[in-house]
Formats: structure tokens, sequence, C-alpha cells
């Protein structure tokens, strides 16, 4: 297989493994972020939590083999973006520490204090890392601060670390802060609806509805700001040179990341589905066909996520300071051996690891009655 | 940029050990889990079923923070070791990705199962949910410790001048090294060790406080056993792991054993030494003769070259090294040269010796015959921690298997007298604590035995690190250090209140505390 293809194909399989990421990690964050308001009782946030409490830690997975597929299929992306965002990534991994301490130790000592508190332990775990990986995308598209030296060593471009954390904060990457969050919430929203009954139901589903607009909203915005923010065009690219990012030569031009779509139509398809899919979820839900509306809300998500990739492509992070140093799909990779090797392992466990998703999801489906957890109480967080 | 390095080795360090205290009890337990499960499969007898959750219950309460603390570990390289990432990627992502794809989702998919299906499948799909998360925890186990067994001895790879890392060239070298192999054996069965006396030293606790009797009995039985075996395999694996080190890490070996002039074989073993780092040599030294030979190289017949000899071949290979670099660097300016680029390659397994310099000079057109002095010297890592970690493990692992030996011999057999022995019940609990020192000290053997690379031969520690700033590190390791010292207090917290419940922590009504309620 040509190296250029086997590249090709590992950009697409990390965003495999984001979509996968927002799609699974994100119904229990959105469950996470969810449970102390549509749950007014104790028995009713229980509910919440045990409708994720089997699923979260595998879902999490998807995280950490995010992080090392990266690792494995474009080491100066792991290298370049989780050390120039230093302290954004200390936000999240601290954020996300949270959360498997308060679904495993809430319920396992009665007191109304003690559960109260790891409420919002799992509130602030499950609602700030999606807010997060939002804003650091919105920076990804933007371009980050940084350039190689001679020998490849990364050297950052900031003017010191607390200004370049401020920076981050921008109204753009706040904006897809905003959508991240809104649509992991609205997918954990629809869960909720499908797993739950009664009263609780209904705030659920009203969730669900109010944070898929603020999503599909938030969508339009980016889609109308990004023709009037910097894009990066690449020349001199050779996509079966050997990875060495100092090769080829970057232009910033204003509006650039719409150029895509006008080299390849077909790719409006991704925007689209962003919108239909959101659509459709509340669609669906609103009818408590819930099941349906989550999918939907999955693939509303796969086409929000695609659309921030490929608008980007073959960029995968672009350096705002030096743009030469940027990395893209072209000199960013490890050496043909090893994706290749990489391509056989994903090709043989990713569908495993569905199929067992599945069928355990599909042993733990059914409602989650506050009756039911009472009789468990024991059993169940 | 030495103290930035210093603080990133702190950060890791601490950040490594925290997450080896819920390891190996995770290793080990599930194992125990999937024995008690299965007596329970098979005869039917719902103590069993008792047994395996509420043994069940203390494994989840550790579970939870080896996940968190697991998710430090999978990005500190980004964030932390970036150059060593970028370096090195190309191999060390390999392990790293594929025990995302085959172990942890298995583990983490199963466990929910485990807690949350005892009343949704049968009872032999159950415990088929349990032996898959054992095999997904061991089987991140064998992946980590391939990529770090590779960083001990970096087989398969090449260096490439065009992109200027190292890059895979055979997979099968990686996977199937000796070394990694036999760390893979050696720390899993610590794990076993780890968790059987856990198990052992909790139920004596029950046994001497009389409660749950039946119960106590059965689990200090099964982990007597299990322990057994696993302290045999842990000593017989420690031995191989020297074995490889010996071969792979010579300036290693002389750290542990206290080595300093070469010795003419059979080698003496030092029982005990005051080493002098500074002086280069061991202010008093008690030696057993021939025993270092023989569990040294298992031979009796092959000198052993000492710190000293090693420092003086290494000073060659920083010189070459230098060479090598400044061929590199004229390389960059004039790529399509292709004979400057066969010797390149012909001189690359001196590069990292080369950069062992940059701790001293960023001109390697100047460098004095000093800084090559000084380079060779850092080769050869404190011998004083070495020798004495290495020896506290090594009692340790003795101490283990007397315990074992002991409760297996006194409670397996017709006249079981273990129950009346409170010195063995009290042994055992106050060991509840030992096997995490052991492996403390044997991380701390490897890794800071491994000094001053973090890949041995190839990338020293000084280079690896990402560019960040002091401060950036000081708030990180302050944030660790604080978020992970709560978590701890609460897991331990939480735990000692369920291991001194017992059984009552199930609610089935049956057990010590429970009695006096009426349900
Ligand atoms: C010998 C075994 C061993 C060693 C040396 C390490 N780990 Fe570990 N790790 C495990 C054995 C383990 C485990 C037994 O599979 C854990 C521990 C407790 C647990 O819950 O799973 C785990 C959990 C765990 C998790 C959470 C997985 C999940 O969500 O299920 C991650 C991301 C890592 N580890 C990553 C690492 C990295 C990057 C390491 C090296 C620097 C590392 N671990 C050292
Ligand atoms: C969980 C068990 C582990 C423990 C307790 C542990 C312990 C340590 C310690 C004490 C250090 C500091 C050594 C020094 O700088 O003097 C260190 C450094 C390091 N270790 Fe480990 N380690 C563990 C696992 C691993 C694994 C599995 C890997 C790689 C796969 C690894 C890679 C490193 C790296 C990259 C450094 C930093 C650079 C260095 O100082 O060499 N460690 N570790
Ligand atoms: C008496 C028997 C033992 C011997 C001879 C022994 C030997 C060794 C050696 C030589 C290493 C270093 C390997 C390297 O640097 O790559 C090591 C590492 C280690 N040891 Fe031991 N050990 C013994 C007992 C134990 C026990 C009882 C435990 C824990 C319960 C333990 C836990 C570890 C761990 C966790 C490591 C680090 C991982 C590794 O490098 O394999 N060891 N041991």
């Amino acid at each position: 297989m040509e190296y250029e293809i086997l590249r090709f194909i590992w950009w697409v399989l990390v965003g495999v493994l984001l979509i996968g990421l927002m799609v699974m990690d994100g119904h229990d964050m959105g469950v996470g972020t969810l449970s102390p308001f549509v749950g007014k009782t104790d028995l009713e946030r229980r509910a919440a939590i045990n409708s994720v409490a089997p699923h979260w830690d595998g879902n999490q997975v998807w995280f950490v083999t995010g992080g090392g597929a990266i690792f494995a299929a474009w080491p100066l992306v792991y290298a370049a973006s989780f050390s120039m965002l230093y302290i954004a990534i200390l936000a999240v991994l601290w954020t996300l520490f949270l959360r498997a301490p308060a679904f495993d130790y809430r319920s396992k000592i009665e007191c109304p204090k003690w559960r109260g508190m790891w409420d919002w332990v799992l509130f602030t775990g499950s609602a700030v890392p999606p807010l997060l990986f939002g804003v650091a995308f919105g920076n990804v598209i933007q371009g980050i601060p940084f350039h190689y030296d001679v020998d490849l060593r990364l050297v950052s471009d900031a003017a010191n670390p607390i200004m370049g954390f401020i920076a981050l904060l921008n109204p753009f990457a706040l904006l897809c802060g905003v959508v991240a969050s809104a649509m992991t919430t609205a997918h954990g929203g629809v869960y909720l609806t499908l797993r739950t009954e009664g009263a609780m139901q209904k705030r659920a589903q009203k969730a669900a509805m109010i944070f898929s607009l603020i999503a599909i909203i938030g969508f339009a915005i980016g889609g109308l700001w990004i023709g009037h923010i910097n894009g990066y065009i690449a020349s001199n690219l050779d996509p079966n040179a050997q990875s060495n990012p100092l090769v080829k030569t970057v232009e910033v031009v204003q509006g650039a990341w719409l150029n895509n779509y006008k080299l390849y139509p077909f790719m409006i398809v991704a925007p689209v589905l962003g919108f239909v899919g959101l659509i459709m979820s509340i669609i669906f839900n609103s009818k408590l066909k819930s099941g349906i509306a989550f999918i939907f809300s999955g693939i509303g998500m796969a086409g929000i996520i695609l659309t921030a990739g490929a608008s980007i492509f073959p960029f995968i992070l672009p350096s705002s300071s030096v743009p030469g140093s940027s990395l893209t799909v072209w000199d960013a990779t490890s050496s043909e051996h090893t994706l290749l090797l990489m391509l056989v392992a994903a090709l043989i466990f990713t569908p495993l690891i569905l199929v067992y998703t599945s069928w355990v999801y599909k042993i733990m489906r059914g409602k989650l009655t506050t009756a039911r957890i009472e009789e468990n109480s024991h059993g169940m967080y | 940029m030495e103290n930035l390095v210093d603080l990133s080795r702190l950060q890791f360090a601490i950040t490594a050990m925290y997450h080896f205290i819920f390891v190996p009890l995770t290793l080990g337990m599930v194992w125990i889990l999937v024995i008690m499960e299965s007596i329970y499969v098979i005869t039917g007898k719902e103590i069993y079923k008792d047994m395996t959750k509420f043994w069940g219950k203390l494994f989840g309460i550790n579970f939870a923070i080896g996940v968190t603390t697991g998710l430090t570990m999978e990005f500190q390289f980004g964030t932390n070791w970036a150059y060593y990432s970028h370096y090195v990627g190309d191999i060390f992502g390999v392990p790293l990705a594929i025990e995302g794809l085959m172990a942890f989702f298995l583990e983490s998919t199963f466990i929910g199962m485990f807690f949350f299906a005892w009343d949704r499948v049968s009872k032999k799909q159950h415990l088929l949910f349990t032996v898959l998360v054992a095999i997904g925890s061991n089987l991140s186990a064998l992946w980590i410790l391939v990529a770090n067994g590779w960083m001990q001895d970096p087989v398969g790879t090449t260096f490439n001048p065009l992109t200027m890392r190292m890059e895979l060239s055979s997979f099968f070298d990686v996977l199937f090294s000796p070394v990694a192999q036999a760390k893979f054996f050696h720390t899993t069965c610590a794990g076993y060790v780890t968790a059987s006396v856990f198990v052992l030293g909790i139920s004596s606790y029950y046994i001497l406080k009389k409660q749950d009797l039946p119960f106590a009995r059965r689990s200090f039985k099964i982990s007597a056993l299990f322990g057994l075996f696993a302290s045999i395999a842990v000593i017989i694996m420690g031995d191989q792991s020297g074995l490889y080190v010996y071969h792979a890490q010579p300036t290693k070996l002389v750290a542990i054993e206290g080595i300093w002039e070469t010795e003419q074989a059979p080698v003496g073993w030092s029982i005990f030494a005051i080493p002098d780092d500074k002086g280069m040599t061991n202010k008093f030294d008690v030696k057993i003769p021939y025993v270092g030979s023989l569990i040294l190289n298992h031979d009796l017949t092959s000198p052993i070259i000492g710190a000293k000899e090693l420092i003086a071949e290494n000073a060659v290979k920083v010189e070459k090294g230098r060479e090598a670099l400044l061929m590199l660097e004229a390389l960059q300016k004039d790529r399509q040269n292709t004979q400057l680029a066969y010797e390149v390659k012909a001189n690359s397994e001196y590069l990292g010796y080369g950069l062992l310099l940059k701790k001293y000079t960023n001109d390697l057109n100047n460098v004095t015959p000093d800084m090559i002095a000084k380079a060779a010297r850092d080769t050869v890592p404190g011998v004083f921690p070495l020798f004495y970690s290495f020896r506290i493990m090594f009692a340790l692992g003795f101490s283990f298997f007397l315990l074992f030996l002991i409760a297996a011999w006194t409670s397996y057999g017709k006249n079981s007298s273990y129950e009346k022995k409170t010195w063995l019940l009290k042994w055992a609990l106050w060991w509840i604590p030992t096997p995490w020192i052991a492996c403390w000290a044997g991380w701390f053997v490897a890794e800071y035995g491994r000094q001053p690379w973090t890949i041995y031969g190839v990338l020293p520690t000084y280079q690896s690190a990402s560019s960040l700033t002091s401060g950036e590190l000081i708030f990180s390791l302050t944030g660790f250090f604080v978020i992970y010292t709560a978590l701890l207090i609460v897991e331990l917290w939480l735990m000692f209140k369920y291991a001194k419940l017992g059984p009552s922590s199930l609610g089935t009504g049956k057990y010590h505390f429970e009695k006096d309620q009426v349900k």
C-alpha cells in the first residue's frame, strides 16, 4: 500500500476514534452533567447514574485509546499538542480524574452530604472536559504558537504559560467549547430519556431539546464565522515523503478554511449531517422514540466533528507563529511500517470492540426505575 | 534546563508510583476473584459468591483510582516528554495504542459487567466476564511492559536521519524481547503476591477478631496457596530479570551489586556494603564467595566487568558519538549527500553517547577531555540507592515465600493449626504494606538504574523533556500531589471501612454485624 493512502486512512481512523469518543464517552458525560438537575431525589439521581454505571469506564477507553493511537500514528502531533497546550491538558485530566471516584464512591456511604458532594464532583468531571475539548479544537483551527528548531525540538512561542492559557480562551474557541458541551449534554439527555421513566424522563427530554438547539445555533454561527478567520495553505508537500515538518511552505490566508469545500464540493455532506442529525434527534425524541433519536444525535456529532477535521485538511495542527512548522497529514505521521502495523491492529480489534460493547449494552438494556434501585441498594451505585 | 528535567523526572516518578499503588492489587486480585467464582460455579455454594462479591467490592474501590492515575500516565509522555515522544514515538506508541485496543477496552467494558450483571446473566456467563477482566488487565500489563522493556533494551529499531528519529524495523523483536518478557512475568507475579498478602492479611484479621470465620478461613486458604505459587514465581522471574540486566544493561548491574573493579571469577556477592559513589569504592563490604557469579550470570568462569572499566569504555563511545553528531549536523545542511548519510547510519549506535555531552556543552566542535570524562562518568547511576533498594526487594521476596509457605502448610492438610497461631495471623496482617514497598523498590531499581538514559544507550533523560518552564512544572507537580493525595485518603478510608465491616457490607443479612439486626 502506498504511504499516501496509509496516511489518509489514518486520518480517517483518528477521526473515527474521536467520533467514538464523543458518541460513547459523550453520552455518559452528558448524563453526569444533567444528573444533579434532572434527578430531584437521591433515588432519581441514582437512576441516572446507574444508567451509565456499567459502561462509563469502557467508554472512557475511547479517550485513552485515542491518545495511544495519536501517539502511534502521529507522534509529532501527540508531542506538540499535549506539550504546547500543557495547562489546558492538565485541566482536562484533573477534571476527568473526578469521574471514577464519583461514580464508584458516591453510593458507598449513606450520608446525604457525602452523596451531594459527589454529585457535584461528578458534574464537574462530566461537564468540564467536553467544554475544554471544544476550546482546544477551536484553538487548533486558529493555529497554536510553536515552532521546531533544526533538531526538530519543539519550542513554544507563547509569551508565557499564563498568557498562553488565557489566549486559548478567545471568542471563537469558546464558541467551539459551547458547541461541544451542548452536543454532549444533549446526547446524554436523549440517552436518559431512553433509560428512565416518569417525571424524570420528561425533564431529560426537555434538557435534550434545549441543548440540541444550542448546539445547532452554535454550529451555524461557527460556519459563518470561519470565513473570517485565518486559514492555512500548504505548498511543496509531498504525500509520500518521509515525515519532516520543516520541508514545506505555508501561507496564511483569511477564509482559507473554506477552500476545501470549493475543491471537493461533496464535503458539504459533513455539515449537512451535523444539522440534519441534531434536528432529527429533536424530532424523534419529542415523540419519545429515543432509541432512534440517540442514533441521530450520534450522527449529528459525527457530522460536526467531520466538518471541523475536513475544513482544516490536510492540516492537523497549524502553527500560528511560524506557519512552516505546522503539522499536516503528510508530514507528521510515523513511518510506513508502523502505520501499516497499526492498521492491521485496528482492523482486528475495532470490530471486536464494537461487537462486545453492543453485547454489553444489550445485556443491560431496559428502564431504570427507582424501585429497582431500592431493591438492589447494595449492588448498585 | 537541568532544573526542568529534574522536575519532570520527579513528576513522572510521583505519578508512576501512585499508579503503581493500585496496579499490583488489580493484577492479582482479579485472579483471586476468578478462583473464588469458579469454585462458586462448580460447587454452587453461596458463600463463594459472597466472597467474590465482597473481595470484588474492595477490588472496585482500588480499581477506580487505578484507572484515574493511569490516565495521567497515558498523556504524560506527550505533555512532559515531548522530545522523547517525537524521537521514539514510532516504536513506543505502538504497544501503547495496542494496549488500549486490545486490553483496556476488554478490561473496562467487562468490569462493568462484573459489578452490575450478577442478576442478568447465567452463572457461567458471569464467570466468563470475570475471566475477561482478568485477561484484559494482565494484557495491559504485557503491553506497557513491552514498552518499558524496550526502553531498557531498545531492540528492533534504526535511526532515520531524514526524520531525525528512531523508527521501527522489527515489531517481532520488540514484542519478543526477552527483557520485556522477563519484566512482564516478574511484574505480574509481583502483583499476584501483593494481592495474596492483602487477602491473607485481611482474612487473618477476621480470624483474630473471630468474625465471619467460615468466610475468612476459605479466603485465607485460597490466598495462601495462590500466594505460595506467586512468590516462588516472582523469585524465579526476578533472577531471570537480573540475568538480562547483566547482558543488556551492564552499568545498572554494577550499580545494583556495587562492583567497582573488574573481578575475576568466581565473584562473591556483597550482602552488605557501604558504597561510596564519590570515591568509587565500597567503604565496607561483606561478601559471600561464589554466590555473585552464580546469581549474576549463572556461570563460575566469566569475569564481571566493573564500573571503572565500563566508564572507560563509554568514554570512547562518547567521543565516537560526538563525531557521529557532527556528521549528522553536516547532513542536515547537505541532504543529498549519500556518502554522508551512509556514514551517519553506520555510526548511529553512538549518537546517544554523543547526546550525553549536550548536558555540558552545545558546541560539539569544542569539547574538552574533562567534558568527555564527565559524560562517561554519568553512565553509571548512583550505586548506593540501587544497592539498597535491590536488597530490600530481595529480602522481602524471601519473606513472602516464607509467609505463604507456613500459611499454606498449616492451613491445608488434616490437622490445620493456623487459626491458633496468633503470631502467624498477626504477621500476615502487619505484612500487608510490604509488597508495595517491594514493588516500589523494584521500579526504583529498574528506572533509576537506567539513568542517565530514558532509552538505554539511545536517548539521555536530559534530552527527553518538553520545553516547558519550571513554573509550569511546579504548578502541575503541586496539582498532582494535592489531587492524588486527596484521592488516596478517600480511597484508604473507604478501604479500611469496608475491610473492617467485612462481608456484612453486602447487605445479605447473613454476616457478623447484621446478625443482631432483624431483617
Ligand atoms: C504492570 C502493570 C502496569 C504498569 C507498569 C502500568 N499500568 Fe496502567 N494500568 C494497569 C497496569 C499497568 C492495569 C492493571 O491494567 C490498571 C491498573 C488498575 C486499573 O484499574 O487498570 C491500569 C490502568 C491504566 C489506565 C486506565 C485504563 C482504563 O481506563 O481502563 C491507563 C490509561 C494506564 N493504566 C496507562 C498506563 C501507562 C501509560 C503506564 C506507563 C507509563 C502504565 N499505565 C503503567
Ligand atoms: C508503574 C510503575 C512505574 C514506576 C513505579 C516507575 C517509576 C519511575 C521512577 C522512580 C522514575 C524516575 C527515575 C529517575 O528519574 O531517577 C521514572 C522515570 C520514568 N519512567 Fe518509570 N516507572 C513505572 C513504569 C514505567 C513505564 C511502564 C514506563 C514506560 C513504558 C516508564 C517510563 C519512564 C519514563 C519515560 C521516565 C522519565 C524519564 C526518566 O527519568 O528516565 N515508567 N519511573
Ligand atoms: C528475591 C527475589 C527478587 C529478585 C531477585 C528480583 C529482581 C529484580 C530485578 C533484577 C529487577 C530489575 C529489572 C530491570 O531493571 O529491568 C526487578 C524489578 C522489579 N521487581 Fe523484583 N526481584 C525480586 C523480588 C520481588 C518482589 C517480591 C516484588 C514485589 C512483590 C518485586 C517487584 C518488582 C517490580 C515491580 C520491579 C520493576 C519491574 C521490572 O523491572 O520487572 N520483586 N526485580
